[in-house]
């Protein structure tokens, strides 16, 4: 056996916003850095994103500072946030998305010239660069071509485009190698031409963003089928926050090729109302009661709210978005719901069709191009999406790194610094932030290394078989079993949870491992989706697991993790953290930990009266004696 | 409304292959790469395409349906009549690695090639003012999604494979006028533009906008204005002299 | 860095498909009336070059203003100017016709037109073209075609000639059709001139800060709109001039002669 070998001080996993960050800190710090990426070099989910970055640069209202941006995050994740994350994501920010400019972004400008920055749900002041509603993939093209200037840096200096950073498009990584406790490298294979590729490396930063591809409606893409999260649970690092997911409001629903495809919030702001078959705005049934001084109870007061929005409140199609999703999900369970499975959001009957076209045109670009409903004249069909994962491998907030020497994680595959519920447009900033954090963080652990660790050919051999595994059985088809995970999953640990339906989801996950090992794949190595999803398949139902698991668990609603069983917030909870490990990969332990107590600087940031909604009585004297210091 | 469509997808490996037949449900509302994710899940497990984000955003699943570059997740079933054999064939101008996937390798080297975005010296981050006027245009042109249907189409090197060397494609051209009309960039592009990459061998045929997913306008836009700015470098006496003479002045 | 690749990379190579195009449209259609009209432009240009009936008072022929020579008639000079003396012996058009026949030759419209029609380089997208070899305009005499801004500059003046020869024509026969055929003709044509991708790079596309030359930006939006338009106005004023002249023509030569001709 044969296999290609390459030696690198980095490996990053994963080509999207956190992971180019991270190789291009590593780079910048002097290491030799691979990018293994599965996609094209690119192609990133993070080009999907479209709202903006969120950072206090203060640009269109000079208020905003990193203390608001702090606040802001930690009320958005009901406080489970992992304070120090959150400080330093609010405080970097800026400097982050600067530093994208100075590489070539070329975001909307404000008339003075500098970024304009965009209002988005739970941000106090307009905080969002953007550009368009393709932030994303300016960010992803940004780094991108920062790679690439980098790498013609290197060309001058040593003759070779790739002497210091190089990009393994289209590879995927299957197993992390270890030499004892410490990382040593990856193992992974190229979706091309099959070949085995070991990777060499002292450092591993994953970067794989969600996995969303264990639910049937999804926002994201066939990526994300939680390979970072699998990769460090096998290597012996801890998840934590699994049980949260954020599910969007409006994802289409049909057609069926575009189901989940996100259907962005400015159409409801923009006067866009939810109804259900009967013709009912039902938005108006689900006002939760803390809620109800702050939305419109009457139909024309929600009405008038467009044009004076200071004398009336808010309609309740702009409650946030945990809540939006549960009222659409039970009007459907209801029998309430659009012929095609969601609830009518229907624009065209509440603005003149040019308007739409002037206020909406990507979403009306892309009900036309992808539905053939045009959104100016007829309803919209929508229902939640499965959107965004909260949880991930638990890391140092300063460096990225997890449990186990030589590993980080940055981004979504990563946990604790959105807490229970991600506000829009701290995903990309959190992107950059820690990836560069983590980069930075692989290349002080190199520095501090007494003597590289080895690859162990036993490692190498096993993962190998274990690739190879499908190719030889001639089992049953591993869409199949994945079509099942997907929808077990959406099924039963879907927006509303309870106890029995996800004990019979972890019932059926027992059941899919069994089958997982069973599948089997035709045809040969090169290109071979069956083969590729027959792999993936060990990361998906492992994840799937750990978010079972821990949903089980908590037994209280928060964010995106919602108990029908336990309606409410309990504060006691929001003082643990769920960590999932897994012994061999088998089965996935769930144990409990004490969630670090906010800086004394930090809490003296909030009210005392905002606290008392989220704090233990316990804690509450606690900071009753800070708050006199 | 589902029905049975006749499908024609070429498959192979290394360029040696054909086209197999293929009968196909096809429900309401579907896409073309539906029907490839169809016949991988039904007909032909290992049928490989390249795919990504499904919503015309990250330009991966170029292909060519009945001999036209499109996106399969962007090409809805009903352009088609039911009793219309659809023909899927890979990109013609890359080398096929297998199936609907082509090695689109070219395109990363050439993006290589381009000299990166150079701001002018002593700019900090933080610092870089700019009009909303004076980055329309190259935002225009940072909208693409690198699918490389332009480069795939065009005729200088579809036709042509000896010009690969020579000229970076439509995409990459766009790229060099997207860095030149940047507010920030010092760098000089005009010249190399026509000597090193090619732009001379444009003859403004307009395939590149005609395919270009996200409407971007690649020949009026930027090409043309690209060969004007060659134009005054390289074949214009009279901007040479206004040059030369304010230069002076300076 | 220690890298094996124990696989030699496979050689790579296109997906072998032997048709030209696997296009099920009728992409003929296109190019073969581009092909057409063009041509039929051409046979009419030469015709009407060597037709001596182009002035009738007030109206000339616009394919053949402004009239240079002695032998025009005195109305159809431009201001009554004739730096052409006698010795000059050959249609006064010939003078005059490579000015705006070398704007159109080298527009950027045109061009794409006719590389697609006659040269077939391509016929059309993602169909093959015949030739074994292509360099496009990087050597001559295709590299000639960068000098389009200067048949610009020229066209502008033609532009200008025909709108003065069209009011001269209003002023002095406001109820003639002729006069009015005329002016819709200089209309077209000044649009067409002024939609060129020249003018649209002289105006303000050769600036990087728009906004720091507000007036010239404002004629680039405008430039712009119009170049949006280019191809329309092409063959617009092409069939305009062509009709316009044609027009003119046989009134002078009695064909049409209805009184408010």
């Amino acid at each position: 056996m044969e296999i290609e070998r390459h030696e690198y001080d980095v490996v990053v996993i994963g080509a999207g916003g956190a992971g180019l960050r991270a190789a291009i800190e590593a780079r910048q710090q002097g290491k030799r850095t691979a990018i293994v990426c599965k996609s094209l070099f690119g192609k990133a989910h993070t080009v999907m994103a479209e709202g903006g970055a969120a950072a206090a640069m203060g640009n269109v209202n000079s208020d905003d500072n990193w203390m608001v941006h702090f606040r802001d995050t930690m009320r958005g994740g009901k406080f489970l946030n992992n304070w120090r994350m959150a400080e330093l994501h609010a405080k970097e920010a800026p400097d982050r998305v600067w530093e994208l400019e100075a590489w070539g972004a070329l975001f909307d400008r404000t008339k003075d010239g500098k970024i304009s920055q965009r209002n988005f749900g739970g941000h106090e002041y307009p905080r969002l660069a953007h550009v368009g509603d393709r932030t994303g993939l300016e960010l992803i093209r940004t780094l991108q071509q920062r790679v690439v200037a980098l790498q013609q840096e290197d060309f001058e200096t040593h003759g070779d485009h790739e002497a210091y950073i190089k990009v393994f498009a289209e590879c995927t990584v299957t197993r992390l190698l270890k030499d004892g406790d410490r990382i040593s490298g990856g193992f992974g294979y190229w979706r091309e031409s099959g070949n085995f590729v070991v990777f060499d490396a002292p450092a591993v930063v994953l970067a794989t963003g969600g996995i969303g591809k264990s639910y049937v409606v999804t926002s994201n893409s066939w990526e994300y089928t939680g390979d970072g999260h699998a990769l460090a649970l096998l290597a012996g690092a801890k998840l934590i926050n699994m049980e949260f997911i954020q599910f969007h409001p409006t994802g289409m629903v049909w057609p069926p090729s575009v189901r989940g495809i996100l259907v962005t919030e400015s159409v409801r702001g923009d006067g866009g109302v939810l109804r259900n078959s009967n013709g009912e705005r039902f938005m108006f049934n689900y006002i939760p009661e803390v809620f109800k001084d702050k939305y419109a109870t009457t139909e024309e007061e929600g009405d008038r709210w467009y044009t004076d929005q200071a004398n009336n409140r808010r309609p309740p199609e702009l409650l946030p978005r945990d809540e939006v999703a549960r009222a659409i999900n039970s009007e459907v369970k209801a029998g309430r719901g659009s012929p095609q499975g969601g609830v009518f959001l229907d624009v065209s009957s509440r603005l003149p069709a040019e308007e739409i076209k002037r206020r909406l045109p990507s979403m009306h670009h892309q009900f036309k191009e992808l539905a053939d409903v045009d959104i100016t004249a007829e309803p919209m069909q929508v229902g939640p999406t499965c959107h965004y994962i909260m949880g991930g491998v638990e890391v140092d907030a300063d460096t990225g790194a997890a449990a186990v020497p030589g590993l980080f994680a940055a981004g979504e595959v990563s946990g604790g610094m959105h807490g229970s519920n991600r506000l829009g447009g701290n995903s990309l900033s959190d992107l950059l932030v820690f990836g560069r954090r983590a980069g930075a963080g692989a290349a002080a652990y190199i520095d501090g290394l007494p003597a590289r660790p080895k690859v162990s050919q036993e490692l190498v051999e096993e993962a190998h078989a274990e690739a190879l595994a499908p190719l030889g059985r001639s089992g049953e088809n591993p869409y199949e079993v994945h079509h099942e995970l997907q929808r077990t999953m959406n099924e039963l640990v879907g927006i509303i949870r309870k106890a029995e339906e996800v004990s019979e989801a972890l019932e059926a996950v027992e059941k899919l491992k069994e089958r997982v090992q069973l599948v089997g794949a035709a045809g040969s190595r090169i290109y071979n989706p069956g083969w590729h999803l027959a792999i993936d398949l060990r990361n998906m139902v492992l994840v799937s697991e750990c978010v079972a698991r821990a949903a089980l668990l908590r037994e209280e609603s928060r964010g995106g993790h919602t108990r029908d069983d336990f309606p409410g917030m309990n504060p006691a909870w929001r003082r643990k953290l769920l960590v999932c490990s897994t012994e061999d990969g088998s089965s996935v332990t769930v144990e409990e930990k004490t969630q670090p107590t906010m800086a004394d600087h930090l809490i003296k940031l909030f009210d005392r009266d905002e606290l008392a909604k989220y704090l233990t009585d316990e804690e509450m004297t606690e900071f009753d004696g800070i708050a006199k210091s | 409304m589902s029905y049975k469509a006749k499908f024609k997808v070429w498959r192979g490996e290394g360029g040696e292959g054909k086209l197999e037949d293929f009968t196909v449900e096809v429900n309401e509302g579907e896409v073309v790469l539906d029907i490839i994710h169809r016949l991988q899940a039904t007909q032909a497990p290992d049928l490989a395409v390249r795919w990504n984000c499904k919503a015309g955003k990250c330009g991966s699943c170029s292909m060519e349906i009945n001999g036209k570059p499109r996106l399969g997740c962007m090409t809805r079933m009903s352009t088609f009549t039911e009793d219309e054999t659809i023909t899927v064939t890979p990109m013609r101008t890359f080398p096929v690695i297998k199936d609907l996937v082509t090695d689109v390798s070219f395109n990363y080297e050439k993006a290589r090639e381009i000299p990166s975005f150079t701001p002018p010296e002593g700019v900090r981050p933080g610092e870089y003012r700019m009009k909303q006027v004076d980055v329309e245009r190259s935002q225009e042109f940072r909208k693409c999604i690198e699918c490389f249907m332009c480069n795939n189409i065009c005729h200088v090197i579809r036709d042509h494979e000896e010009n690969k060397p020579a000229f970076a494609g439509p995409r990459f051209l766009m790229r060099i006028a997207e860095l030149d009309m940047h507010p920030y960039d010092v760098a000089d592009r005009q010249e190399s533009a026509q000597e090193e990459h090619g732009l001379g061998y444009c003859n403004i045929t307009k395939c590149c906008t005609e395919v270009c997913p996200e409407h971007i306008k690649i020949t009026d836009n930027a090409l043309i204005p690209m060969k004007e700015r060659v134009a005054d470098r390289k074949y214009d006496p009279i901007v040479w002299l206004g040059n030369k003479i304010f230069k002076r002045a300076k | 860095m220690t890298q094996t690749t124990p696989d030699a990379p496979v050689r790579r190579q296109r997906a072998q498909i032997k048709v030209r195009t696997l296009r099920t449209d009728r992409w003929w259609l296109a190019p073969l009336l581009t092909f057409l009209a063009l041509s039929a432009f051409l046979v009419y240009g030469v015709w009407a070059i060597f037709d001596g009936s182009y002035y009738l008072d007030p109206y000339i022929a616009p394919f053949s203003s402004p009239c240079l020579t002695t032998s025009c008639a005195e109305g159809a000079r431009l201001f009554g100017w004739a730096p052409i003396g006698d010795w000059y012996t050959l249609p006064p058009g010939l003078l005059i016709l490579g000015l705006p026949g070398g704007f159109r030759l080298t527009c950027y419209y045109y061009r794409k037109s006719y590389y697609r029609s006659f040269w077939l380089s391509p016929p059309a997208c993602a169909v093959q073209e015949p030739h074994g070899k292509y360099s496009g305009e990087t050597r001559f005499p295709l590299i000639m075609q960068n000098i389009h801004r200067y048949f610009f500059y020229a066209a502008i003046v033609i532009g200008a000639i025909l709108s003065y020869d069209a009011i001269l024509a209003v002023v002095h026969k406001p109820l003639g059709l002729g006069s009015w055929i005329l002016i819709a003709n200089a209309v077209l044509i000044v649009a067409y001139t002024l939609s060129c991708h020249s003018c649209r790079h002289i105006t303000a596309g050769r600036l990087n800060h728009f906004s720091r030359h507000p007036l010239r930006y404002r004629a680039w939006t405008f430039v712009s709109k119009l170049n949006a338009k280019h191809q329309p106005l092409a063959w617009a004023s092409m069939f305009s001039v062509m009709g316009a002249d044609l027009y003119v023509r046989l009134v002078a030569k009695g064909i049409i002669a209805f009184p408010f001709a």
